[in-house]
């Protein structure tokens, strides 16, 4: 079957096999291979996107379902070389180790704080209880976003 | 047929479900809804979990619906998955199959020839079985609203966003000093969501009080029919069993008052 999907602004048009996994879908467009395909069960998070703004995990929506909407990956972060203030803020507080969650946990903290520009500690914890770091650095991953929390609340609002 | 597939897609992945066509009805956004119609809140087959925790109306009426969406998966996947899909899988340990049977939904099912109506007790058929027939669709949740409603929802996981080793959801309606009528179903402790009517009926015209909490709890643990699993063995489950409903109990009757006060 036929399908366009939208990541990142732009239209993906491929076909594919009813069957394919939208983790999949994105990993195989040249360039976007940023999502993470973790344990295929929809409990790590790594292949968290964002779906018309909320994120989801792309190892459990089908690439067909997505069709007509709007997907948003990690690569679309950064913007003319400036990082995204979560991005800046695991820089800084030592938000990775490995790196394999931390597409996922971007995203996640990109969708939290859009809804949320100033969460505590707990509402953090809360947002990325989907996803799972076996580097176990959940303090310094929480500690980065209210990192990115404050700078973005300093700085102008983002469009 | 495909909603939030957060159940359908992992057991396809694990070769439990091998369809041949799958239908997506994520474009279907006229069944997202959670409204107050005719004395009764109707919730919309694809409302996704995340809109029920959030919901104002849920929480003033029912706020076992919340209780139980804070323990349901995590926010990602709740942000996908839908009511409609939780309990068309019929899945014992789900959680809100429990919510709906205590508060005595009704569920709307819609095929060719129209829609029926089907409550709670008689949609569920066995383990991962319901009355809908093929060709059928479930549309609509329906929860009467009465008077004096208190609910909660209590549930012991091995870890956050687990399915529930135990699970009890509890509702009831008080009338002066009385419990006019309560509503008790459990997760996770038999071949399908449990309905402790036994219980149910020994509250019925009673006083709330600890010692009715606890012997109505005695009556749900000797009642349910728990297997043991990697999640515990059977005389523990038991023990849940009777704990949450006193915890469940307790908490609706609390909110029960608050609401009356």
């Amino acid at each position: 079957m036929q399908v366009t999907i939208s990541i990142n602004g732009e239209p993906i048009i491929r076909e594919i096999e009813p069957a394919l996994l939208l983790v999949h879908f994105i990993r195989d467009t040249p360039g976007l291979t940023g999502t993470h395909w973790g344990c295929d069960t929809s409990n790590c998070g790594a292949c968290v996107v964002q779906m018309d703004g909320l994120p989801v995990k792309s190892c459990t929506v089908l690439a067909a379902m997505a069709e007509g909407h709007e997907i948003r990956t990690v690569e679309s972060l950064e913007v003319d070389g400036v990082l995204d203030p979560v991005q800046q803020g695991f820089h800084e507080e030592h938000g990775l180790q490995c790196g394999f969650c931390t597409p996922g946990m971007l995203m996640t903290a990109r969708a939290l704080l859009d809804a949320n520009p100033n969460p505590s500690e707990e509402e953090i914890r809360t947002a990325i209880s989907g996803a799972i770091c076996r580097c176990t650095g959940y303090s310094n991953i929480v500690r980065a976003i209210r990192w990115a929390a404050e700078h973005e609340s300093a700085a102008a609002p983002r469009s | 047929m495909i909603a939030g597939g957060h159940s359908l897609l992992p057991m396809m992945k694990l070769r439990l479900a091998n369809p041949e066509l799958l239908v997506d009805i994520n474009d279907l956004e006229h069944l997202g809804y959670i409204r107050e119609q005719d004395g009764q809140v109707r919730i919309g087959a694809l409302t996704r979990h995340y809109e029920l925790l959030e919901s104002e109306l849920l929480g003033r009426h029912f706020p076992v619906f919340a209780d139980a969406e804070r323990v349901i998966a995590d926010p990602v996947v709740r942000n996908r998955g839908t009511i409609g899909g939780s309990l068309a899988q019929a899945d014992a340990a789900e959680d809100l199959s429990a919510v709906c049977s205590a508060l005595r939904a009704e569920v709307v099912i819609a095929g060719s020839g129209g829609e029926r109506v089907v409550s709670m007790e008689d949609f569920h058929v066995g383990p991962y079985t319901t009355a809908i027939q093929d060709a059928e669709l479930l549309i609509e949740i329906r929860i009467p609203v009465r008077a004096g409603a208190g609910s909660a929802h209590e549930k012991v996981e091995r870890r956050a966003g687990d399915w529930a080793i135990v699970a009890v959801s509890g509702a009831l309606w008080l009338n002066g000093g009385t419990i006019a009528d309560a509503g008790l179903a459990l997760s996770a402790v038999g071949p399908t969501t449990i309905h402790a009517t036994r219980a149910e009926d020994h509250l019925r015209g009673k006083a709330p009080s600890e010692e009715l909490f606890a012997e109505a709890g005695a009556i749900a643990a000797e009642d349910c029919r728990p297997t043991a699993d990697g999640r515990g063995p059977v005389d523990y489950k038991r023990h849940l069993a009777g704990e949450l409903t006193r915890r469940a109990l307790r908490r609706a009757t609390e909110r029960a008052r608050g609401q009356e006060g």
